[in-house]
């Protein structure tokens, strides 16, 4: 999901000419790649092929601004949670989601490239997040559909990449797993309180947030494995290893489970269980929107870019006065 | 079941308790308005992690006072199911965030209030406020560090950022005199040794603040006249929209259960 980029980006990258590498080169990287072959993890110092410091800083940093652009939806509903334990749950959620930025940013500049050159990126519209922050949290109920689905698939798409090759985007990803299973928990339980003790005009708001939910959640995954250049690269240096089909699956058999604990239906009528695979099949995924939506046409993009450039903009004045602070503190600190 | 407002038996204690959940929950949730839209990424994580600490004194504070009063009324049926002139907060603390720089000043002058009144209130004679101040002493004393070095690095750092911390505190300076105040309802619990008087803390508040404000290279104002109302529900305008806001739910679905 929030490693969209290693999808899209394979559309751009093709038609990109290799250049002719050196004896000395080609022997590092046959190094490199050894040491990955051996499970061994790459430190931030290490030396390291330019296209895999590439990839990296544009996959980690997509996972960080996803985590930040996903504080947008959620904190539609921080000021009218209907409980303050509620508010409370939701609050720290949206802070946790904070966090897993800055430990993000603070890995992909370990690569040699700050915070603020990777939020240009983003805020120029270079840089992508994950698409399903482009869609609106309508009522309560979407909230904890969030956390159910989405931080579900989240969690699904990043606990293989603990196992990443690079060592500080793997520990990162150790701490943001931890939190994504918990907000997941309190997503299903938010729902479960309103299916199973709430009225009925509140179980209709499930069903409704599930419906809007579901599809761009199995997105989340990426476009199928035959579209998805990338993968083998990917996949021996431990940035990917599963691949986006083999993942989906796996979500959707979990969460087609946790819907009957719940009592949803999953809007997709072809949805069943194949004993024969020993998996669920379901119906086809409407591709156009995925990439419409990548695109820049979702319902919430240009709303979602425009707050987080509004924050950093009138933030600007706050900056500065902190750095300008903290310089002629500096500069005072050196005359005494 | 209703979305209408609950009555509220406003004995001194229970009107005492509600008075500080009001002060808590409110400036909580002006703060969670910055989630998301905050200067910087750090901030985002401060000014959640304040609104959490508000919130949860809120909701002891609520819980007690329910249990003081001893109807069926609980912590969500306080914040959500009474109107404007029954809320009992401070002013100083239902004012809109403003900029930045407004809501660190609002944050500063309240915590160090706040820090100074909790440490006090630690010796009530009541175990439970006395446990909630404790633990409410320890997350203002942060508050108070935290929006002190905003003030100093605002007042201290570019001109366009004194101009704004200036600003705020000359618009906000007229909401700090209702934080020393006490009223009849509040002096019996005084005399009890339940709540403490305010008024004693108002020398060293203004020590505090004076320093800090000076280190800014900022100004109090001179001006004496002080805006009152909030403790018996008479209030600025902004309250009525943040309860509009705050307790859309509730109010939409009587009865429902989250
Ligand atoms: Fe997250
Ligand atoms: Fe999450």
């Amino acid at each position: 999901m929030y490693t969209q980029a290693m999808d899209t980006m394979a559309r751009e990258a093709k038609g990109q000419v290799q250049a002719v590498k050196s004896a000395e080169e080609q022997a590092r990287e046959a190094a490199f790649e050894a040491r990955i072959d051996a499970g061994e993890f790459i430190e931030a110092k290490d030396w390291m092929p330019e296209h895999y410091r590439k990839t990296l800083v544009r996959q980690i940093s997509q996972h960080a601004h996803s985590e930040i652009v996903g504080m947008l939806p959620e904190g539609n509903w921080v000021t009218r949670a209907p409980t303050l334990k509620r508010k409370a749950i939701l609050l720290a959620k949206v802070q946790d989601e904070g966090g897993h930025g800055l430990y993000l940013y603070a890995a992909a500049e370990t690569l040699g490239v700050s915070r603020d050159e990777l939020l240009d990126a983003l805020h120029s519209g270079r840089a992508k997040y994950s698409s399903i922050f482009n869609y609106p949290t309508l009522t309560w109920a979407d909230i904890g559909v969030i956390g159910w689905l989405v931080d579900g698939a989240a969690i699904m798409n990043q606990v293989p990449l603990c196992r990443c090759s690079f060592g500080p985007y793997a520990r990162a990803i150790v701490r943001v797993c931890k939190e994504e299973s918990f907000h997941q928990r309190q997503g299903f339980d938010a729902l479960n309180v309103m299916m199973t003790q709430g009225t009925p005009e509140q179980r209709a708001m499930v069903q409704d947030a599930v419906d809007r939910w579901w599809w761009p959640s199995l997105m989340m995954f990426g476009p199928p494995d035959g579209e998805s250049v990338h993968g083998a690269q990917s996949a021996r240096w431990g940035i990917k290893r599963i691949s986006n089909d083999e993942l989906r699956q796996k979500f959707v058999d979990a969460t087609a489970e946790q819907a009957k604990v719940l009592g949803v239906t999953l809007p997709d009528p072809l949805l069943k269980w194949n004993a024969g695979r020993g998996h669920h099949d379901f119906g086809p995924i409407d591709w156009d929107e995925f990439w419409r939506v990548v695109g820049g046409h979702g319902p919430c993009n240009t709303e979602r870019l425009a707050a987080r450039v509004k924050a950093w903009d009138d933030g600007a004045w706050v900056r500065d006065a902190a750095l300008a602070y903290a310089a002629r503190q500096a500069t005072r600190e050196q005359a005494a | 079941m209703t979305a209408g407002n609950i009555s509220v038996s406003e004995t001194p204690l229970v009107l005492y308790t509600l008075r500080r959940a009001d002060d808590a929950l409110i400036l909580g949730h002006r703060l969670s308005e910055w989630c998301g839209h905050a200067p910087m990424l750090e901030e985002d994580m401060a000014l959640a992690n304040m609104g959490l600490d508000l919130l949860g004194q809120a909701r002891e504070l609520y819980s007690y006072a329910a249990k003081v009063e001893g109807r069926d009324n609980d912590e969500d049926k306080f914040a959500y199911l009474r109107d404007v002139r029954q809320y009992r907060n401070l002013l100083l603390l239902e004012q809109p965030n403003g900029d930045f720089a407004r809501t660190m000043v609002r944050q500063f002058f309240y915590a160090a209030f706040a820090d100074l009144y909790w440490r006090v209130m630690m010796r009530s004679t009541d175990a439970t406020l006395a446990a909630i101040a404790a633990k409410s002493e320890k997350e203002s004393a942060y508050h108070l560090r935290h929006s002190s070095e905003w003030i100093v690095r605002l007042g201290d750092g570019t001109e366009e950022s004194h101009r704004r911390a200036q600003e705020a505190i000359d618009l906000l300076w007229a909401f700090t005199g209702e934080m020393f105040e006490v009223d009849d309802s509040e002096r019996g619990l005084i005399d009890a040794g339940i709540a403490v008087d305010p008024a004693p803390l108002r020398a060293q508040w203004m020590k505090r603040i004076t320093g800090v404000v000076a280190e800014a290279t900022l100004t109090l104002p001179n001006n004496g006249w002080m805006q009152q109302g909030g403790r018996s529900g008479r209030h600025s305008e902004h309250l009525g929209h943040l309860l509009s806001e705050l307790q859309s739910m509730p109010r939409t679905f009587p009865g429902a259960t989250w």
